[in-house]
């Protein structure tokens, strides 16, 4: 029989193999980097700001994802209770993603803005202090924590290496903006936000200074998701569909 | 003219494994001065010690012994690899009980960051799939793959890198989560000079595979290592691809994965799926196919329907990956395709398990008589049960319900307790007394208890979960009367509690069946004779044949 000639020589054998194990992910895979309609074009979508994105590599860090999806499906209760279902175009700046697989959790896609920053704050800190049959772990070391700003500028150039639109401005100022975020009213917050439309600034860990914590940079990530794209623009018809 | 370039051959050996152990120490010890975060100064320091341990073995047993040249099997190797999978297994066993209970009752979660959820899921994910899984493919296939083509492992040192250079990986990779490395992939979170240096590995151990298939006396090819080399090779492909990432600088633990949002998505999922079918199911059927036949010493039912099943297999399983993405941001086509490939899988899955169990025909009493077979062939059923659940969990409607919710976890779950854990502990069963020269087990009645106590814990686990993940499905698309949603997410966590409990007991039972195996190979291999040595000379334990040990 003919099987023979793989059973005889290892090293067809080994190219069979290849050959076979690599049709599905070339067919499936490849497509998404080049057919224009897989990621919607919406208004809105911006780089996150130096502090989200420090929320996030926490959020990433803390392990957030085993227990919360960031993915809203197009199902109908699933829109009624965390609302409009996720567009590709909203996680189109994340590396990594972070949809997720699991909710022991409630699904975070848009949590943004839904609880007040010190909800927020003193639910990371005991979460059975706001919501007593809730089974997270607290994060108490999270508002004890300086947040380390030493990579800042580091760190979003190398997001922009894999493909975030980073402006040279934002570059050049990456540690200002990070600090901006957490001074409401001065001088530099306003620099930001012509870089950073629709960011929200505040002291998110309801502590005085400006010199943030990690739980002030996972809360600002907390409070922007799901907030930037403009619904009311948005036709799931099809203009949007590039 | 032979001896003197076998010889020659083995000195250049032991030169490249001594400038290899001293680059790896330089490298190592660059990395503890020159980081600034301290996770990767302390895995600098791993690197470091661990290169400077090999790099004493490597002077103490090289140059003096090359007029001693081995001969026979090289079996050092897998007796690290089979006595690492079962230290690794309990550890990853108790880690997973632990977050289990944390579940039930979050003050264990004890407010610290290495004792978290979050940081402790991927060392329970990573240490049972790749420390414990993967120590028993390499224990087992190093051994199968020199018996079957009759040859010894090519290379001196390159067996003893793969084994250790393979437990720093886990060192390395476990550590790092619990000090908040990660890249948050599931299943691939090692950050990315953890993946270089597990790339490194992996080249070699690919390399000593495929040496012994061309040193081999036997014609053909056995099935197993088709198995087993679909595995590794497969393997390297997904590591490679979904690993892409830019670290932030080399002296940073921290990197960027180069992919975004749906198409990060497609790829995590290609091989997250894949690491399920060719780390936990291609490499356990090779498994399969060498030592159920061996132990009922009855050849394989059907050559032609392994020769389907293996092509079949490898072919379908790949496309899998987006039923993990149902109804999300991923394009409607894509989630169609691996729908379909889904339930297609189911085919070439049962020809397998239909290929394992009716290797029995005419020794079905063996079932009966030896718990080391029943071991392997109810983790054959629990493979086809799960391979059953699988194609149904990923068609839409179904998934639509079970997605997100414990149902997956009880799935992942009857697939990696029942057939993963279950064929391992089968063949390591068989593979120690071999390794060792032992007439047979210390006790085959603990082995019994193993299996009992194992099966009942399964059960807790899985009927649990099962239960859990379809109320908590359920709940979320509850409506009442006025059309509004009828349950808060809080209470829907509330209603999981007794679940939870269930199966953290179930895990405790798994765990005790794991510790009375411990023991019972430690007895085993300290060589004390068997209690049962009665019973077990009925079983006739397969002869290997001689020069087993190195």
């Amino acid at each position: 029989m003919q099987h023979e000639v793989f059973e005889k020589n290892s090293l067809i054998l080994l190219i069979g193999v290849l050959i076979v194990v690599s049709i599905g992910g070339l067919v499936q895979i490849a497509p998404l980097f080049w057919v224009d309609s897989t990621i919607e074009r919406v208004k809105g979508m911006r780089p996150y700001s130096p502090l989200e994105q420090a929320g996030r590599d926490i959020y990433v860090r803390e392990g957030c994802y085993g227990c919360h999806s960031q993915m809203i499906r197009t199902l109908r209760d699933e829109v009624e209770r965390y609302g409009h279902y996720s567009l590709a175009a909203e996680s189109m700046y994340d590396h990594p993603f972070q949809w997720g697989s699991k909710r022991t959790g409630p699904d975070l896609a848009r949590v943004g803005g839904k609880y007040s920053d010190l909800w927020h704050s003193e639910h990371l800190i005991n979460p059975r202090a706001v919501v007593p049959e809730s089974i997270m772990p607290g994060y108490p070391w999270l508002a004890e924590t300086k947040l380390d700003v030493r990579d800042t500028g580091e760190k979003l150039a190398t997001l922009r290496r894999v493909g975030v639109p980073y402006s040279e401005d934002m570059l050049a100022n990456a540690e200002q903006d990070l600090i901006a975020q957490v001074s409401p009213d001065s001088r530099i917050a306003a620099d930001f936000l012509r870089r950073y439309p629709k960011a929200r600034i505040a002291k998110f860990d309801n502590k005085p200074g400006t010199q943030p914590s990690e739980l002030d940079a996972l809360v600002a990530y907390l409070q922007m998701l799901g907030t930037l794209v403009d619904f009311a623009t948005f036709d799931a018809a099809g203009p949007n569909l590039r | 003219m032979a001896e003197k370039s076998a010889e020659a051959r083995a000195a250049l050996g032991d030169c490249l494994a001594f400038v290899g152990c001293l680059a790896c120490a330089g490298l190592g010890a660059a990395l503890l001065a020159a980081s600034d975060s301290a996770g990767l100064a302390f895995h600098g320091l791993l690197l470091l010690v661990g290169s400077l341990v090999a790099l004493g073995c490597v002077v103490e047993f090289s140059f003096d012994s090359l007029r001693r040249l081995p001969t026979g099997y090289m079996d050092g190797p897998s007796k690290v690899a089979a006595i690492a999978a079962l230290i690794w297994g309990i550890a990853g066993f108790v880690v997973g009980d632990l977050i289990a209970w944390q579940l039930a009752m979050p003050a264990l979660n004890f407010d610290l960051p290495w004792t978290s959820f979050g940081r402790l899921r991927p060392l329970h994910t990573s240490v049972v799939i790749f420390a414990f899984g993967g120590n028993v493919l390499i224990a087992t296939s190093l051994c199968v793959v020199q018996r079957t083509c009759r040859a010894r492992l090519p290379g001196r040192w390159a067996p003893w890198f793969v084994v250790w250079g393979y437990q720093l990986f886990l060192l390395v990779a476990g550590t790092g989560y619990l000090l908040g490395i990660t890249q948050s992939k599931e299943y691939a979170e090692p950050e990315w000079y953890a993946d270089l240096w597990l790339t490194a590995v992996w080249v070699v151990y690919l390399a000593i595979f495929l040496g012994t298939l061309a040193k081999r006396k036997e014609p053909h090819i056995y099935v197993a290592n088709w198995f087993y080399l679909a595995f590794i090779v497969t393997i390297a492909m997904l590591h490679l691809v979904n690993n892409a990432a830019i670290p932030v600088r080399l002296t940073s633990a921290k990197s960027y994965i180069v992919y975004a949002g749906v198409q990060d998505a497609m790829t995590q999922w290609w091989y997250g799926h894949n690491a399920v079918g060719f780390f936990l199911t291609a490499g356990f059927l090779g498994i399969m196919y060498y030592f159920i036949p061996k132990r009922v010493e009855r050849p394989i039912y059907s050559y032609r329907l392994s020769i389907v099943h293996f092509w079949t297999l490898i072919f379908l399983y790949i496309w899998a990956g987006p039923h993990h993405l149902h109804y999300t941001a991923l394009p409607d086509w894509a989630q169609t395709l691996g729908m379909t490939f889904s339930i297609m899988l189911w085919m070439p899955s049962w020809g397998g398990m239909i290929n394992g169990l009716m290797t029995l025909s005419g020794a079905w009493d063996r079932l009966r008589t030896d718990p080391v077979v029943r071991f392997l062939v109810v983790s054959v059923a629990f493979y086809g049960m799960s391979t059953f659940e699988g194609p149904v969990m990923s068609i839409k409607a179904v998934n639509s319900l079970s997605h997100y919710t414990d149902w997956t976890i009880g799935h992942v779950h009857s697939g990696a307790l029942g057939w993963v854990a279950m064929v391992s502990f089968g063949a390591l069963y068989c593979l120690l007394p071999w390794l060792w020269n032992r007439r047979g087990l210390y006790s085959l009645r603990l082995v019994e208890w193993h299996f009992w106590t194992a099966t009942l814990g399964i059960l807790l686990y899985i009927t649990a979960m099962w239960v859990s993940g379809i109320t908590q499905g359920l709940m979320w698309r509850a409506y009442d009367r006025l059309g509004f949603l009828q349950y808060s997410f809080i209470e829907t966590v509330e209603a999981m509690h007794p679940y939870y409990v269930i199966r953290a007991v179930g895990g405790a039972l798994f765990i005790a069946g794991a510790l009375i195996m411990a023991y019972n190979v430690w007895r085993t291999v300290r060589g004390d004779e068997p209690v049962d040595a009665s019973e077990q000379s009925l079983l006739a334990t397969p002869r290997l044949e001689i020069g087993a040990t190195a």
